[in-house]
């Protein structure tokens, strides 16, 4: 399967020793890229390693500060994207740029409308549109809206637009992301048939798996360097893990054997609304116990979310009991839940989880700006904050270093994470919540993420998981509870868990 | 065309610059006017520089500014917490006549005493103004704009129902309050104005202004109570979920805001006015403040800066028609002064918006998938 349309003989780009810097840092630090026509290859690399930025030069939104990109042989020079668009180089960018209330044809045609004198030319778009469509067996509703369809389809739009400007070269900068796993299946196939047509794909991505699956050659990039390119087939996971971060990987948390001891959090038979207004927890019991991690295990919308808003404070509930080491904090603000010991690492960690126009050592006290030592008679204290940020971001290798004044919007996904979970295990409280930790992060962050909360269990604290990847649930979890429908279905000890049970207990089916 | 772009990189990078630069286009534009005109360019703007840069043409610029610089430090301390006090006209209103009711009817109290109560009545009808807004915001969420709006017309004509009662109003025929008592007046005494040789209205206030801008300065910058007003103004989900009680964060932000305007409406009022006349339309202070704040960058030092630059083209602006200019070529060049400092403004708040809006969308899409998923189930 792999390679079979490759055309070694025929390298459609050519990016050669790319420098590109920042000011002072240096994103790109001369970076090799070829890949040929029919060819699939993958871009590999942490958060902020340099990815985007390499892309973002192919694609004319930067200019390299030295290298060279040959497009089909030949050298050009790209100002802007249009450079790129005329040079048959196409990108489907994380965040789509689609026009809402318009239809799939409409936004395909955007900007290159047929015409039939003075007047759109409509008819001609849509048989233009459904045709390119069927060639690539990328099935869209030409007539549908963009707010009508699933982010799968979207990007199929995205895809189709790039065609439609006479694309060759398709640059997807992180494809899967926001997909479901159906839609990364489809969407593979979608690659194959481009590639079978002689075009050339480049998938930026730090999912081993989907390269494995998907991908002719990676390419490697490790803190802007380039680290080198493999072919596909010869590698393991594991291999291209350890390339990434530069060191081995454990995908196995290692987690030693140890009784719990009393209970800290205690929710009993409570009741909530969802924005909606419909009732969708509806008498959930739960009890988590010193040095045990308990996994929500469940589908999303069966009240999960809604579950820790509640313990958190920031949803009320309608009726039930959420005692914290035996202290009511159901209906009260977060504030008063965090003073008697609930700390969380929140699902949105842009919404939630930081004020990113704020500097990392301002993020970093946002629960204690008020105590000491970070403020005294409510004056701030630089000092002391500064240092604690320093310290913090040593310890907790967030990265780039010396970033104490840097805003955190600022920062890669995986490093504006450690600067939360810095916080929240710093505060030391004796329930830690942790809603989809790892989400969008490397494998790199992924396995520190895991270590400090499995840390915290250690420690003999109190930890609830939340999470939507199974994996995750399953090897950090010692008791998996099932959330189905507002309830716990049921509770399982996470070494006796298999995939395949928990799958049908989360779609409400019972296990034998 | 690399040279180019780097030097707008620069100047979009460069916060000062890029105002300087504004700043320049704005007195370009009204070359351009000028020109159009018939005039002399160098006529026009040699008058509005001499008119200024002389001591008691600067003592005049001062006087002027002292309103402008402390509405700027209201609206800049409302961008910094997250709140548009476009109600800062209606504070100032509000403010301004507290003053003056309580600096005509206290004649009898002596000045050390007068002084201070004006002050503190005027930023305590700005504070409530900011309140009854902000209530109405985190109360039953109505969007603090619309109502700001509403409240200043509610201040515009609040204020000239108190001019017309009789113990307010003028006992000659002017349609106006009474004259303030001396003793609630910040003017400076006329021997050490006349020896000086400044303009008769030189007064104070300026080092009200100035100390108003460092205490801004101090809560914004070091304390945690500005640590708190502006998380909440940065993300207030954040904030809420870090602990900060969101509503109570609103209400003192519009509060110190409102007093702020507030304070600006005494402070012109007892250095400059002396007496509030029966309005027929908004002055504009707080819709200046507003471009006072933008100028500065809504840093307080800005703000101050801004706002002593603002007073310079106000008082050398109505010195134009000395040389045959018309007086509203200063509105051009702070139109476009406003325009071009927009142009960023408005770039990067669209950035942010557009941004916001994909990750709704996205998770809505996201959402949206799974039902889907969960219906073919």
């Amino acid at each position: 399967m792999a390679k079979q349309y490759v055309d070694m003989n025929t390298p459609v780009i050519e990016m050669r020793n790319i420098v590109k810097k920042f000011g002072d840092f240096t994103a790109n630090d001369g970076i090799n890229l070829t890949v040929h026509k029919g060819e699939i290859h993958a871009i590999l690399g942490e958060n902020g390693a340099g990815k985007s930025t390499l892309m973002n030069q192919l694609y004319g939104l930067l200019k390299p500060t030295s290298g060279d990109i040959l497009v089909n042989g030949k050298k050009i020079e790209m100002n802007n994207p249009r450079d790129a668009i005329a040079a048959g180089i196409g990108m489907v960018h994380q965040h789509f740029m689609l026009v809402q209330p318009f239809t799939v044809t409409e936004n395909i045609v955007l900007g290159t409308e047929p015409t039939k004198g003075l007047s759109l030319d409509m008819v001609t778009a849509r048989k233009n549109v459904v045709e390119i469509s069927e060639r690539y067996g990328l099935s869209i509703d030409p007539d549908a809206r963009i707010e009508d369809i699933s982010v799968g389809m979207q990007q199929r739009v995205e895809i189709l637009k790039a065609l439609y400007r006479g694309a060759d070269i398709l640059i997807l900068d992180e494809p899967t992301s926001s997909l479901t796993p159906q839609e990364i299946v489809e969407l593979i196939d979608i690659m194959h048939n481009l590639v079978k047509d002689g075009k050339s794909i480049i998938i930026i991505t730090h999912k081993l798996k989907e390269i494995k699956e998907s991908a002719d050659f990676c390419t490697i990039i490790r803190l802007g360097k380039y680290i080198g390119t493999v072919d596909v087939e010869t590698v393991t996971e594991n291999d291209l893990a350890s390339m990434m971060v530069g060191r081995n990987v454990t995908f196995k948390v290692d987690k030693p054997a140890q009784e719990p001891g009393e209970v800290v959090l205690d929710v009993q038979d409570l009741h909530c609304l969802d924005y909606r207004g419909v009732e969708i927890v509806r008498g959930l019991d739960l009890q988590v116990r010193r040095g045990e991690i308990i996994g929500i295990a469940g589908i999303d919308g069966n009240g999960q979310t809604e579950l820790v808003e509640v313990i958190t404070g920031l949803r009320k509930g309608t009726s039930g009991k959420v005692l914290v080491n035996g202290v009511d904090v159901f209906n009260k603000s977060p504030n008063f839940g965090f003073r008697h010991g609930v700390s969380s690492i929140p699902a949105d960690r842009q919404k939630h989880g930081l004020v990113l126009d704020f500097s990392i050592e301002d993020n970093l006290i946002l629960q204690n700006y008020g105590k000491e030592p970070f403020s005294d008679k409510n004056i701030l204290q630089r000092d002391p904050i500064f240092k604690h940020a320093s310290q913090s971001i040593e310890k907790y290798d967030i990265r780039p270093g010396n970033s104490e004044k840097r805003p955190a919007g600022t920062l890669s996904g995986g490093n504006q994470q450690k600067v939360i979970i810095a916080r929240e295990v710093q505060n030391d409280k004796d329930l830690l919540i942790a809603v989809n930790p790892t989400r969008g992060l490397d494998v790199g962050a992924i396995e520190y993420v895991h270590k400090y909360i499995v840390d915290q269990r250690n420690k003999g604290k109190a930890v609830l998981l939340v999470s939507f990847e199974l994996d995750e649930i399953m090897s950090l979890s010692d008791i998996i509870d099932v959330i189905f429908d507002g309830k716990i279905v049921a509770s399982i000890p996470g070494k006796d868990a298999n995939e395949n049970d928990l799958g049908l207990m989360m779609a409400g089916g019972k296990k034998e | 065309m690399t040279k180019k772009k780097g030097f707008l990189e620069f100047v979009s990078e460069n916060r000062f610059i890029h105002i300087l630069l504004s700043i320049l286009l704005g007195f370009l534009v009204g070359a351009i006017f000028l020109a159009v005109m018939g005039l002399s360019v160098g006529e026009a703007y040699g008058r509005l520089i001499s008119s200024v840069t002389s001591l008691k043409g600067f003592s005049y610029v001062v006087v002027y500014a002292i309103p402008y610089i402390v509405v700027g430090l209201s609206v800049a301390f409302s961008f910094k917490t997250g709140v548009f006090n476009i109600g800062a006209e209606g504070q100032f209103v509000v403010g301004s006549m507290a003053a003056a009711v309580v600096g005509i009817l206290g004649a009898a109290l002596p000045k050390p005493l007068l002084i201070p109560l004006c002050f503190l009545a005027s930023m305590a009808a700005g504070a409530i103004w900011g309140i009854i807004v902000g209530f109405l915001k985190t109360k039953w969420g109505i969007n603090e704009v619309l109502s700001m709006i509403m409240f200043n017309w509610v201040a515009f004509y609040l204020s000239n129902f108190i001019a017309g009662i009789p113990a307010i109003h003028s006992d000659g025929t002017a349609e106006a309050t009474k004259n303030i008592s001396a003793n609630a007046s910040t003017l400076l005494s006329k021997d050490f104005i006349n020896s000086l040789g400044l303009c008769p209205t030189a007064n104070w206030g300026i080092l009200v202004a100035i100390a108003a801008t460092v205490l801004v300065w101090f809560v914004i910058e070091k304390t945690t109570l500005g640590y708190e007003l502006k998380a909440v103004g940065a993300n207030k989900f954040a904030a809420e979920y870090g602990g900060i009680n969101v509503n109570r964060s609103i209400l003192t932000a519009l509060a110190i805001s409102g007093a702020l305007a507030g304070l600006g409406g005494a402070l012109q009022l007892m250095g400059m006015g002396s007496r509030i006349s029966i309005f027929s339309s908004q002055e504009g202070f707080g819709f200046a403040g507003i471009v006072v704040a933008l100028i500065g960058c809504s840093n307080p030092f800005g703000v101050l800066i801004a706002g002593v630059f603002y007073g310079a083209l106000m008082y050398g602006g109505s010195k134009l028609n000395l040389v045959g200019a018309p007086t509203q070529l200063i509105n051009v060049i702070v139109g476009t002064v406003v325009f071009f400092i927009a142009i960023s403004v408005i770039f990067e708040n669209l950035k942010r918006i557009r941004s916001r809006a994909n990750r709704n969308a996205e998770a809505r899409a996201i959402k949206k998938a799974d039902e889907q998923k969960e219906e073919k189930k």
